[in-house]
């Protein structure tokens, strides 16, 4: 009798300490507007990975410093996957049930494990130039967010440039393009447009994949020095890219001839070869360096200045830690348009975000107050357009920093807008999904 | 013709490099019975070891003497990869002495974490980068013979010197000295090594070490190569069909079975990937140790293996 009073007494207890416990946490929760970081610090990939976190918190941090949204103060918590899309997934679902505004896993694999869960979760998914390219028809893909640009908009403007570059698109007739890629569905991805292009202006497309994580190269290296395609466009991540960039090197394949992706367009990518990669391009997520920028003068003063900063000083502004910081602003302005229909100053949900995601209109005074003048053109999305911005540039690695080589290019709508519909009624199909109505997008 | 050939060089050097990486499993099995799950875990910490000291060293000697950093370096890594030796022999091995492989095999894994992360930690998670001089640029050879020429790599040619003298070396070390004579004893059965006066512990350490030394060269070839980083650990995934098929007790074993993974490889990924989409030659590699591994379990040159009933 004695140890089962003993035994309830203990029951009730815990059940009071562990209430005492959460409850500050619920608190938390129902003031704070919280987000969820999956990021890869570790792995294969960390050193891609770790900049861009270090961005995309240090961006909260800021948002905080300044006050937070109308008021609303940001929580976050990082979970680390190591860009295993098993781990992605295990990150999404342990944080969804607290709150979260937005998920940005950062990781094809994993946009694509969670397209399915994010309508039932009710939770956006943000992928800021990465993702599901037809993700864009935001009529079917209610929930995905690929802002910036897709991997489909990165093919447009690569092959607009090497056509720039030869004196225009149809001086692209009989070339021979190859395409080395990391052997996933993010190195997927851009093919079934460079084929669409290749048919458009008959050159011929090589496709090369490299295997994760891509350390060993020298068997397609070998065949691009047999082949000798007239460029050679690189869509790897992490390690892969300074490997193509030395196996390039080691067959003497000229670096002026290859063109990368924005993720093959980084620091990380090119340090490590420094001047064996000089003359190397790559397309830019619209920004690039932006050690100059307002934003990044902001973050030095009013977040690393106070010893608050997440990574090192000099790593703010390079190319992935502003991919990171443009992340968190867009998911932020997310949450700031959101509260202007459902209410200034109050925690959104990740319903009410997605309006915001789904209606936001940064036009260049707004990024110029936000501190992005110069690093970002402006962006708006509609129910039918979540990618709000067509445009990319080049950018060109001199053996010591990326500078800027080419003007704007808009990816064209006349190419894209056919493959993303088409792509996005099939997949509606598929799943059985009906596309929203322009009335139903209205409300 | 010419390409093929090319394509054979490639694969033979690549398949030294390979090598380097597998004779460390091969020396720390061979003495010591254990199959080391770390060894890709030592290649990236002595490498990560070698390109922080030599980039402090460079700092300190005001970017005079690119050779004595390294100097440096070199010897800074060594003396770390004695102190990790004599640490795991300390607190994992002395522990499992006469244990069954399985639980030495799964101590090692443990090992490959603690290193993994450990190393990360005291030296960092970024790229890091080794300059030991090695040429970047190819040469092009046999021009007369073949149209455009067969190319060289230059820094893949002196990585497959280097780890073919270190091949020779410790070939006389385990053939010729008493040390190695002790580490051979040592693997056949702890407990007789033990009885005739061999000091166990003490031999484990050295073996460690050595295949510590092992790691560091690896470590440097491999991270000149790549850069330093996380990535480098993976490249012991890539001498794991190396050893299955050059036997996991024979050094030139871990040479000629290198020669053919890389060799394999290469030609796979030129002349069959085509058809079957790309990207095969990591599995080709282990598909093709498979085969051996019906006909010759013990692999090209290990020993027999014999069960007496």
């Amino acid at each position: 009798m004695k140890f089962r009073s003993l035994a309830l007494a203990a029951a009730i207890a815990s059940v009071g300490l562990s209430a005492a416990v959460v409850s500050p946490s619920a608190h938390a929760q129902a003031k704070e507007q919280f987000f969820p970081v999956l990021v890869y610090r570790t792995g294969a990939y960390g050193p891609n990975g770790t900049p861009w976190a270090n961005g995309y918190v240090d961006y909260l941090k800021l948002v905080n410093a300044k006050g937070g949204i109308n008021g609303v103060k940001i929580s976050f918590e990082e979970c680390e996957f190591a860009y295993a899309t098993d781990r992605g997934v295990e990150c999404y679902e342990r944080l969804k049930g607290k709150g979260a505004t937005v998920f940005q896993p950062l990781s094809t694999g994993v946009t694509f494990a969670l397209t399915e869960k994010a309508p039932v979760d009710k939770i956006p998914l943000v992928t800021a130039g990465y993702g599901r390219s037809e993700s864009q028809n935001g009529a079917v893909f209610d929930w995905n967010f690929p802002l910036l640009g897709t991997y489909w908009v990165g093919a447009d403007v690569a092959i607009q440039h090497l056509g720039k570059q030869y004196g225009g698109l149809d001086k692209l007739k009989g070339k021979k393009i190859a395409l080395v890629y990391h052997d996933s569905p993010y190195g997927k991805e851009p093919i079934p447009l460079l084929q669409e292009r290749a048919k458009m202006h008959g050159f011929t497309l090589q496709l090369l994949p490299v295997a994760h994580p891509g350390v060993e190269q020298k068997a397609t290296w070998l065949q691009i020095r047999r082949e000798r395609p007239d460029n050679v466009l690189l869509w790897g991540w992490g390690v892969m890219n300074s490997t193509s960039l030395k196996e390039a090197q080691a067959t003497g394949y000229p670096r002026e001839k290859m063109l990368g992706i924005w993720w093959a367009g980084a620091e990380p990518d090119v340090k490590d070869v420094g001047m064996g990669a000089k003359g190397y391009s790559a397309i830019t997520l619209q920004h690039g360096a932006e050690p100059n920028s307002k934003v990044v003068k902001d973050m030095l003063a009013m977040v690393h200045a106070k010893g608050q900063g997440t990574g090192p000083k000099d790593e703010v502004g390079s190319v992935l830690y502003m991919r990171g910081l443009i992340s968190a602003m867009v998911a932020v302005e997310g949450v700031r348009k959101a509260q202007e229909r459902y209410g200034k100053g109050k925690v959104m949900t990740g319903e009410q975000t997605r309006w915001g995601l789904e209606n936001l209109n940064l036009d260049d005074k707004a990024l110029a107050d936000l501190g992005f003048a110069g690093v970002l053109r402006p962006i708006q999305t509609s129910c039918t357009d979540h990618m709000g911005s067509p445009w990319a540039r080049i950018h060109t690695w001199d053996g010591a920093k990326w500078n800027f080589s080419s003007d704007w290019y808009q990816a064209d709508q006349k190419v894209l807008r056919p493959m993303v519909m088409s792509a996005s009624t099939r997949y509606a199909e598929e799943k059985k999904i009906t596309p929203r109505t322009p009335e139903q997008c209205k409300q | 013709m010419g390409f093929f050939v090319e394509t054979l060089i490639g694969g033979l050097m690549a398949g030294m490099l390979y090598s380097l990486v597998a004779l460390g499993f091969v020396l720390i099995f061979k003495a010591s019975g254990v199959f080391n799950f770390a060894q890709g875990a030592m290649v990236l910490f002595a490498a990560l070891a070698m390109a922080r000291f030599s980039e402090w060293a460079n700092i300190v000697l005001g970017g005079d003497s690119l050779f004595l950093a390294n100097l440096i370096a070199f010897l800074g890594a060594g003396v770390v990869m004695f102190i990790v030796a004599w640490i795991i022999e300390r607190l994992v091995l002395r522990n499992l002495v006469n244990q069954e492989g399985a639980t030495l095999l799964m101590a090692t894994l443990g090992i490959a974490y603690v290193l993994e992360g450990v190393g990360q930690t005291i030296f960092g998670g970024q790229i890091y980068t080794i300059d030991v001089g090695m040429p970047k640029d190819p040469v092009i050879m046999f021009e007369s013979l073949f149209e455009g020429g067969i190319m060289i790599n230059k820094e893949d040619f002196i990585a497959a010197l280097i780890a073919a003298v270190l091949v020779g070396v410790l070939t006389l070390f385990f053939q010729k000295t008493p040390t190695g004579r002790a580490l051979r004893a040592v693997a056949d059965d702890h407990q007789a090594a033990q009885s005739i006066g061999i000091p166990l512990n003490r031999t484990w350490v050295i073996v460690w070490c050595v295949a510590g030394i092992v790691a560091l060269v690896a470590g440097i070839i491999w991270g000149s190569k790549l850069g330093v980083q996380f990535s480098l650990a993976t490249v012991a995934l890539r001498a794991l069909p190396v050893v299955i098929l050059g036997g996991l007790t024979s050094v030139p074993g871990a040479i000629i079975g290198g020669l053919i993974i890389g060799v394999g490889e290469k030609l796979s990924e030129v002349y069959l990937g085509p058809y079957v989409g790309g990207g095969i030659e990591i599995w080709f590699a282990y598909a093709l140790a498979l085969v051996f591994l019906l006909f010759r379990p013990q692999g090209l040159f290990g020993e027999k293996i014999i069960n007496r009933v």
